[in-house]
């Protein structure tokens, strides 16, 4: 695994140049939401492209992090760093509830199973309007901890971006622990696994747990950062979004996952001059893409440079 | 009392017959490539939108519907020859990404041409609400129902009596062994893909007149359909019509007797409780892990 670091010594610099030379919101803004995307998609893709389960309701726990920071300190006055941690630990448990049932079933039931899950989480969040402010949303006070919250959009990027560094970091570490080579012998084969001594149940139920948990955490700040939800965020296209990123980017890929996020949050921004055009243009890239590279962009780079990228 | 029941009942099983149209879609491809086609709402939302355009063009409505269902079909094919086909080798999770794509590429496409806004057709033929043991009844459900049993019936048929349909059937239980027996199976698979966009525009076509339609009403239609068919056990054609139904049926009587607004979790939390007590479905047989 030598050089493994390498891409995060990049990624720390491409944050530290963009920290220095932007000042344009707009740009900043971007570069925000693709963070937040990028450790995101990287926890589902511990989830689908290391661990072997699919998950089409991932946007679920996105939701419940960002409704927990909308909820609770709103209506409730709770602190938001409280609320947060509220909504981690409610997504915890639920994965936690979930994983056995669910991650008994595989391929299509599977799929079923946890699109099932999103579409509940946001009819919920749809219809308890007196809790959620129902279809039109609600607003989100700004994020504190301890009287100090991030200043602005530099603040902001400082932050994710920090929380980006920490994840892959964390991410490269596990996938080549006794843990990750676990996850990654249950997805080759769950026979094979389970005859040397891998618990599948346990080691399910820990990935499904380790990917919730800081997806419901980056709901809970995107949403203090945009100061503003809609039950959109756990909605079905949302999920398939972060999906796409992961496919994109490449399965089982830490880089792949953060540069997928990169692309597909910045594409509806360069389509928006497509005027109406734009849902086709995604539609056809993501088409494109899986026909010519099936195995997502940094398998596939990494394959013709004859050199393994994690 | 009754009269309010079956009123329930048969407006269940009418939109229920979409989901099993649809559940049949997914069943048809499922079997053909092991792929869950993400675009099979978007043809349920192209039969009754193109009947729309095709009528205010100013065609009768018999050739309007006509040409609802067969142009889905021949898109469904060329989808498969264009888009599916040429990414065969890949992994599944990359197909599904493919449909995926392909339902944005058609809803965007219908969404610039016929516009945003909520369209409907007249019913079929009479105007007046139909009475039935007091309950007051939409004109179109005896088209819808009819219809939907003639295409059942023709179906069964075509897959128990004809040499094309079990073909397709000899494709679904083992590709390899069709093709060593001199099945074209690449023709199976685009039959598979065209029949799959036919019956869901067949269904979208029919249900027109009572739910109305736009460009966006594929996404959930198709994943209630896909509740349908993983209902009645993935692969199992007499389960996805059945699984359909009763996602039609459970959905209505909730909306009719508990809550409305709570009348899309419904399909959903029946996927729930089934894949929970019996992963495999009504219909379905238990799976053997092949190691």
């Amino acid at each position: 695994m030598s050089g493994a670091y390498r891409g995060l010594w990049i990624i720390a610099a491409i944050l530290a140049v963009l920290l220095l030379t932007l000042h344009d919101g707009f740009y900043l803004d971007i570069a925000i939401r693709m963070a937040i995307n990028a450790i995101i998609v990287l926890m589902l893709n511990l989830l689908i492209g290391f661990a072997g389960q699919i998950s089409l309701g991932h946007a679920a726990f996105v939701g419940i992090g960002a409704y927990a920071s909308a909820i609770l300190p709103g209506r409730y006055d709770w602190p938001p760093a409280l609320a947060l941690a509220a909504g981690a630990g409610l997504s915890g448990l639920l994965a936690l509830a979930l994983a056995r049932p669910i991650l008994r079933l595989k391929g299509h039931t599977l799929a079923m199973a946890t699109l099932g899950f999103g579409i509940i989480v946001s009819v919920v969040l749809t219809n308890e309007t007196a809790l959620t402010g129902g279809p039109d949303g609600m607003p989100v006070a700004d994020f504190t901890l301890l009287g100090i919250s991030p200043s602005g959009d530099r603040g902001w990027l400082l932050l994710v971006g920090s929380l980006l560094i920490l994840c892959v970091w964390g991410s490269i570490n596990l996938i080549d622990s006794p843990f990750g080579r676990a996850l990654r012998a249950l997805h080759g084969s769950e026979v094979a696994a389970s005859v040397v001594g891998v618990d599948l149940a346990r080691y399910k139920m820990s990935i499904f747990v380790l990917s919730a948990v800081p997806t419901s955490v980056m709901g809970s700040l995107s949403a203090h950062y945009i100061g503003f939800v809609t039950p959109n965020l756990a909605g079905f296209m949302h999920s398939i979004e972060l999906l796409t990123m992961v496919v994109v980017g490449g399965m089982a890929s830490i880089y792949g996952s953060v540069l997928g996020a990169v692309l597909l949050t910045a594409l509806p921004q360069l389509l928006a001059t497509l005027e109406g055009w734009e849902t086709v243009a995604f539609g056809m890239i993501l088409i494109l893409t899986m026909i010519f590279l099936p195995k997502g962009l940094i398998p596939t780079l990494a394959a013709r440079g004859g050199r393994e990228i994690p | 009392m009754l009269a309010a029941f079956v009123q329930f009942l048969l407006s269940g099983v009418a939109v229920g017959t979409i989901y099993a149209f649809s559940a049949l879609g997914f069943t048809l491809i499922f079997n053909a490539s092991k792929v869950i086609n993400f675009a099979q709402g978007e043809f349920i939302m192209l039969g009754g939108m193109l009947a729309v355009f095709f009528t205010e063009a100013g065609l009768p409505l018999p050739v309007a519907a006509l040409l609802a269902v067969l142009v889905p079909t021949l898109l469904g094919m060329a989808i498969e020859k264009v888009a599916i086909k040429p990414a065969r080798n890949a992994e599944v999770i990359a197909l599904i990404i493919i449909t995926i794509g392909l339902s944005l590429v058609i809803r965007g496409l219908v969404q610039i041409s016929l516009g945003k806004s909520v369209h409907t057709l007249p019913s079929f033929s009479a105007a007046q609400p139909l009475h039935l043991l007091g309950a007051v009844l939409h004109p179109q459900i005896p088209w819808v129902l009819g219809v939907t049993l003639v295409v059942m019936v023709g179906l069964w048929l075509f897959f128990h009596r004809t040499l094309y349909g079990k073909m397709i059937l000899a494709t679904s239980f083992n590709p390899l062994a069709a093709r060593l027996m001199g099945i074209n199976t690449g023709r199976v698979m685009s039959a598979s893909y065209g029949m799959a966009a036919g019956l869901g525009a067949l269904g979208g076509l029919l249900i027109t007149p009572v739910t109305m339609t736009s460009y966006d009403v594929g996404i959930m239609l198709g994943l209630k359909g896909f509740v349908g068919a993983v209902l009645g056990g993935m692969g199992n054609g007499v389960g996805a019509v059945v699984g359909g139904l009763l996602v039609g049926v459970a959905e209505a009587l909730v909306a009719g007797y508990i809550s409305s607004a709570y009348k899309d979790a419904v399909p959903f939390l029946l996927i729930f409780a089934i894949l929970f007590l019996r992963p495999q479905g009504l219909f379905g047989a238990a799976a053997a892990d092949r190691v």
